[in-house]
This record gives structure tokens, C-alpha cells and sequence, in this order.
């Protein structure tokens, strides 16, 4: 069989144009492949990695989905909150070993605000365990400051020391401002790829001091309690919308879970975040699904296309076949030599399209992090890509074997003399 | 050497054969032989059953009945694969045209048997010379200038080209050549230089020539001159029995390629359409 290879890569060297535009066609679709395939790991990589090292997650009692989403993802808002009293009561929990209370809902251009203490930039974790770090300044320490995630300063441009307002409610159209009481950004954290980089963080106190002069969602009339004085009020928070918990031992997460279900001054539930994360991907399993069955369609058709160039080019080819087989070639060297031809032309797609992968990743990530808020990792393939692309290049061969065995029959039907 | 050639290098025998699909024989000898190094020249009409026979003294189509020997090797006992390289180890063959691999260059294309067969390889490389030097002295003895060898085999005149052919289909000195019509395509004055630079180099390279032509007039020069209606013992066929007989080739293959893989196999080196015949 050695003895075709020069001869497999003079003839397709002599059908380059028609084999370069197959190679193209499957690069496209190797391309494709491998972006929708680290699409779906990043997004889900993301998602899971959005909270970590909490083990409880504690709110007023409802959806523990809704719970996770805007505790954790910022997305939605909570119709109840749970009382002052009650984060206490779970502060002083023996078996408590930290607590990070947090409350939602004004926001900054478009970007949610996140109330909370000390304590989150302390205990919080994200991904593997990682604490949050500041790349510039330092936390909030006083009133008016702000802390903001690293996604938020690239993109409206702050830097400590800037002033920002914050504006009453989420979303960017129609709110109030609260335009008395300005606040300064003392600190950015450093990226972390999560729901973090797209939040701004005071503190509780903060919080409690520009909704002073306001009720029910609107500042009251007449009412104005101008910055420097809001400090003569209790600026202890009366309600918070979650606190997240971490325990001494993670043995007794249920134990505490049931301690705040059957919380008698309020209606609490406490949400284990890792399996209310795996509920919600398996919400989002089918959009997952239907990711792998496009990607799976666009490889399958790009091997139909294979399948029928190299069909189509058998036509022109069976002269040159018989000759091959009536100077020795048999007609196995015939199957072997459009399967090798195959093979080499889908090995040769799927690095070009790994390269064209990694060059677009390089290029359109940060386009795509800034748009979709999507961490593309600009890496090479990983054992999951070189799975799929070992899977493409032994699909590509198989479906050469296709025209491969035309190829056989017709090299013994024709004999030595084609009818073309 | 071991497989030097016997005398006779083909030996036919009660042969008959049938296209399968079809109802009657179209091709039966009784006994027919031909010596090393003869030249034969085979003259029949269209249809009087030459390309069958070539098909079959090549291996690519089995007797149904009787036998083919060639160097004391009968045919029919070898398996496909086997015949295969019986073929290539000892027989050339030259088609009407488009001989050439397109893509190789024309020292390539002589060399492909060398590439498939060891033996042919040695042969080639006897006396001291490589396989190049062996190419070029036949293309040298066969008229083409060396400018000619590096050149893509599909930059070629026809005349060229059916050289290029000849000097690939010696190679290795086989010790059957087959021909098929090879001057067709060529004008009257270049069939006559063709022939005699073949027959003249067969007979160097001591291979027995069996050239197959409807033209009466290139029989000039060889040993013996066969007319296909004196070897064949079939009767004339009933109109529609076995087209392969009188209608025409064209048309009888129109029938036998619609049928399975085995049943369509042929010599016949006529590469022009026929009335969509082919089984793609």
C-alpha cells in the first residue's frame, strides 16, 4: 500500500482546487464544532463556577431557583425579603462560621447593586475556591463607597476616585436617581469570569442611607435628607434579600437547612447552591442539547459534502483508476487509496479549522466578552476537543469509504477499459 | 531464472465464454496457442468477439468453460488478487488511448509497473542499470526526446503519448504484450512508425505481442496473422441472442452494464461514449 502514497498525493495534488474547497467546507464546520462546543463548556464552566465554598444560601421562603438567580446571578428580584433579625439569629447559629448578607435592587446603567459587608470580600468564593481580590484600591469602608466588579469599570471606564450615582430599581430606562447622594469608587476587583464583574458593591449601610427620605419605592415628598447628615440616622439595615452562609462543617448543612425551614420568627428557606445550580443547567440541558445536535448536523452535512465531491470527482477518475489497476494496481489499492485520500482531507480540515478556531478566539474574544458577556478561553483543544476531533477525522474516513467501495466496484466492473 | 517463460507463453483451450446475462456464448476456441516472442496480429470486425479475447488471456474475465495457461499458469485456478498480479508480474498492455496517468510525468508513467511489481522491477533493473536509466533508454529507443520525460504525460501529442504507453507496457520486459487497437487514434504514416518502433522493441525486450486491430493493412511484418472468424468456432449467432456477435459492441454493452459488478468487465479500449452504456 506505500507504494500509493506518492501516487494518492499527485493525484490530489492534481485535483487541489476541487479538494480545497472541501477542506474549507469542513474546516467551516470543525470551526463551528469546536465554538459551540467550548461555548456550552464555557457557559457552563461560568454558571458553575458563579458560587463556591457557600453552603447555604438563606432568603424568605420561595422558588429556591429564584433564590440562586438573584442572589447569585443577579438576575430577577425578590419579592420578599428576609428581616435584620433573622441574618442575626443565623450570625449567632453555633454551627455558623460566617454570613454574607446582601441586598438587591437599585442599579448603575444597567449594572446591579449589590449591598452587603465586610464580610464578602472576606468569605466569598467563586470557581475553585478562589477568594475575590482587588486589582485596584481597596474595599469599602465607609458610606458612599463603592467597590466595583472588574466587567463594570472596564466598560464605563472607572478608576478610583470616580463619582458615580446610583438610580432606584434594575434595568436602564425611566428610573430615579438617587442623585443627592453620590458615591465614590474606593476599589475594582479583578476579573473572575462570573456574575461578580457585573456588579457594583456597597455597603448595607450605604444602602439603608440613600433610600433614608424614600417609601414604597419613591422618594417621599418634601422629604430630604442631604448626605452629610444621613449619618445622625440607625443606618442598620431593617431587611436584607439573602444571606449566604458558610458553616464550620459542611456536615451539618442539613441540619442548618432544617434550622432555617423551621425558623418560627419568619418564613426562611436555606438552598444548598450546588444542587439548585444543577436543577437550573438542567433547565438550560435542553438548549444545551440542542447546541450538540446543531453542531452534530453541520459536521454531518459537511461530510455529506465530502462524500458527494469525491463521488462526483469518481466519474472523471475511473479512466485513471483502470489505468492503475492494469498497471498492477488491485482493486483494494483503489479503496485504500479514496480512503486515504478522504482521511488526509478531513485531517487536513480539522487542524485548519482548530486554527481557525483558536485565531477567531483570539481575535473575537474580548468582541464577544464585551457584547455577550462570554469568557471565551483562547486555549488550545483540550482531551474534550481532541475527542471530537479524533471522532470528525475517523467519521471523515468512514464516509470516504463510501465513494472508496464505489470506487472498488466500479474498478472491477470496468476492468481494465472504462466506459466514461 | 526460475520463471522463465515456457514455450508457449498462452495456451487456449476449449475455451468458452458467456457474458453472464446473456443466453449464448460469444467467444468459443477450440485450441490456440501462441509461442515466445511471436507477434501475432488478431483482425476482426466490431463485435467478432478480439476484445472477450483479450479480456480474457489478460485475467480480468474466467472462462466459463476451458482454460487460458499463460507461462504454464493457468488463469482460471488463480484468485482474483492473484490474477491481479500475474498480470502486472508478466503481461503489458497498451490501450487505444488515453493510456496515461494525467498527473504523472511522463518518466513516471513509465515507471508505475515497476511501482506494483517487484518483478517487473528487477527485470527492469537487470544488467546493472537503475529504473530510470531503463525508462529512459526505451523512451530513447522509442523516439522522445529527453526534454519530454519531465512534462506532464497530458502535454503530449497522441502519437506521444501512445509511445509513452509502449515504453511503459516494456518495462520489465513482460513476457506478454497487449494491444488493443493501440493506433487507432494515430494518422496513417505515424501508425506505420508506431508499429515498427513497437514491434521492433518487443522483439528486443522478447515479449510475445498480441495486437488486436480491425485494419487489415498494419498485419504487414508480423509472424502470423490471425482472423478472428478462424479461431472462433461459434456459429454465426441468431439475430438478438448475443449482440456481442453482429449488432455491435456499443449495443451489447448497453446491456451488460446495467447488469451486477462481474458482469460488465472489459478490454475493450474504445473510451468514447456508447450510447450511455457505462453503469454509472
Amino acid at each position: 500500500m506505500i507504494h500509493l502514497l506518492p501516487l494518492a498525493v499527485k493525484s490530489a495534488w492534481n485535483r487541489r482546487y476541487t479538494l480545497a474547497l472541501t477542506v474549507i467546507a469542513i474546516a467551516l464546520s470543525v470551526t463551528l464544532l469546536l465554538g459551540i462546543e467550548r461555548l456550552r463548556q464555557d457557559a457552563r464552566e461560568g454558571f458553575a463556577q458563579a458560587v463556591s465554598g457557600t453552603d447555604l444560601i438563606v432568603g424568605a421562603r420561595s422558588s429556591p431557583l429564584q433564590l440562586l438567580l438573584y442572589s447569585v446571578f443577579r438576575i430577577g428580584e425578590a419579592t420578599h425579603n428576609l428581616g435584620w433579625d433573622s441574618v442575626e439569629a443565623l450570625a449567632a447559629h453555633p454551627a455558623v462560621a460566617w454570613t454574607i448578607p446582601v441586598s438587591l435592587g437599585d442599579s448603575h446603567r444597567g449594572f446591579p447593586v449589590l449591598g452587603t459587608t465586610g464580610a464578602y470580600f472576606e468569605h466569598f468564593r467563586y470557581g475553585d475556591k478562589q477568594p475575590l481580590v482587588l486589582a485596584q484600591g481597596r474595599p469599602f469602608a465607609g458610606l458612599f463607597q463603592a467597590v466595583l466588579g472588574a466587567e463594570v469599570a472596564r466598560q464605563l471606564g472607572y478608576k478610583p476616585g470616580d463619582r458615580l450615582t446610583l438610580a432606584h430599581g434594575l434595568g436602564t430606562e425611566g428610573l430615579t436617581e438617587h442623585g443627592d447622594k453620590p458615591f465614590t469608587v474606593v476599589g475594582i476587583l479583578a476579573p473572575t469570569g462570573t456574575p461578580v464583574d457585573r456588579t457594583l458593591h456597597i455597603s448595607l449601610e450605604s444602602l439603608e442611607a440613600i433610600h433614608l427620605d424614600w417609601q414604597g419605592g419613591a422618594p417621599l415628598p418634601g422629604l430630604a435628607i442631604p448626605a452629610e447628615l444621613v449619618q445622625k440616622f440607625d443606618l442598620t439595615p431593617k431587611s436584607v434579600t439573602a444571606v449566604l452562609v458558610g458553616l464550620k462543617s459542611r456536615t451539618g448543612v442539613f441540619a442548618m437547612q432544617r434550622f432555617v425551614s423551621s425558623y418560627r420568627d419568619e418564613a426562611l428557606m436555606g438552598v444548598l447552591p450546588g444542587v439548585a445550580l444543577s436543577q437550573l443547567w438542567d433547565m438550560l440541558a435542553v438548549a444545551e442539547r440542542v447546541l450538540l445536535a446543531v453542531s452534530a448536523l453541520v459536521v454531518a452535512v459537511s461530510f455529506a459534502g465530502l462524500v458527494a465531491v469525491i463521488l462526483a470527482g469518481l466519474g472523471e477518475r475511473r479512466r485513471e483508476l483502470a489505468i492503475l489497476r492494469s498497471v498492477g494496481a488491485r482493486p483494494g489499492d483503489i479503496l485504500a487509496l479514496l480512503a486515504f485520500e478522504g482521511a488526509a482531507v478531513t485531517l487536513v480540515a480539522a487542524l485548519a479549522g482548530t486554527a481557525l478556531w483558536v485565531a477567531l478566539a483570539a481575535v473575537l474574544g474580548p468582541w464577544v466578552q464585551t457584547h455577550y458577556g462570554l469568557a471565551l478561553s483562547v486555549a488550545l483543544p483540550g482531551l474534550a476537543e481532541l475527542k471530537l476531533l479524533g471522532a470528525v477525522v475517523a467519521l471523515g474516513t468512514a464516509a470516504s469509504l463510501l465513494p472508496g467501495w464505489r470506487a472498488y466496484r466500479l474498478s472491477l466492473a470496468d476492468g481494465l477499459t472504462p466506459r466514461v | 531464472m526460475s520463471l522463465a517463460p515456457p514455450d508457449p507463453v498462452l495456451v487456449l483451450e476449449s475455451l468458452a465464454y458467456r457474458w453472464p446475462g446473456e443466453a449464448g456464448v460469444c467467444l468459443a476456441i477450440d485450441q490456440f496457442q501462441v509461442a515466445a516472442g511471436e507477434q501475432v496480429f488478431f483482425q476482426g470486425e466490431s463485435g467478432s468477439g478480439k476484445s472477450t479475447l483479450l479480456n480474457l488471456v489478460a485475467g480480468v474475465l474466467v472462462p466459463q468453460q476451458g482454460r487460458v495457461t499463460a507461462l504454464g499458469q493457468t488463469l482460471s485456478s488463480l484468485s482474483a488478487a492473484a490474477r491481479d498480479r500475474f498480470r502486472v508480474d508478466h503481461m503489458g498492455i497498451i490501450f487505444q488511448q488515453f493510456n496515461l496517468i494525467p498527473y504523472l510525468s511522463v518518466l513516471d508513467n513509465v515507471l508505475l509497473p515497476t511501482r506494483f511489481s517487484l518483478r517487473r522491477q528487477e527485470r527492469a533493473g537487470e544488467g546493472g542499470q537503475d529504473l530510470r536509466q531503463a525508462a529512459a533508454a526505451l523512451l530513447t529507443h522509442l523516439d522522445l526526446d529527453e526534454t519530454l520525460w519531465g512534462r506532464q504525460a497530458t502535454r503530449l501529442s497522441v502519437g506521444q503519448q501512445q509511445r509513452v504507453a509502449a515504453a511503459r507496457a516494456l518495462i520489465g520486459r513482460p513476457e506478454i504484450l497487449i494491444a488493443d487497437e493501440p493506433t487507432s487514434a494515430l494518422d496513417a504514416a505515424r501508425q506505420a512508425a508506431f508499429l515498427d518502433l513497437l514491434r521492433r522493441e518487443c522483439a528486443a525486450a522478447g515479449s510475445a505481442l498480441l495486437f488486436v486491430s480491425h485494419d487489415q493493412r498494419l498485419a504487414a511484418g508480423f509472424d502470423r496473422q490471425v482472423h478472428m472468424d478462424e479461431i472462433n468456432s461459434l456459429p454465426p449467432p441468431q439475430a438478438g441472442e448475443h449482440p456481442e456477435g453482429h449488432i455491435g459492441r456499443g449495443e451489447g454493452k448497453v446491456r451488460k452494464g446495467a447488469g451486477a459488478v462481474d458482469s460488465t468487465p472489459s478490454l475493450s479500449p474504445s473510451p468514447s461514449p456508447r450510447g450511455g452504456g457505462g453503469p454509472i
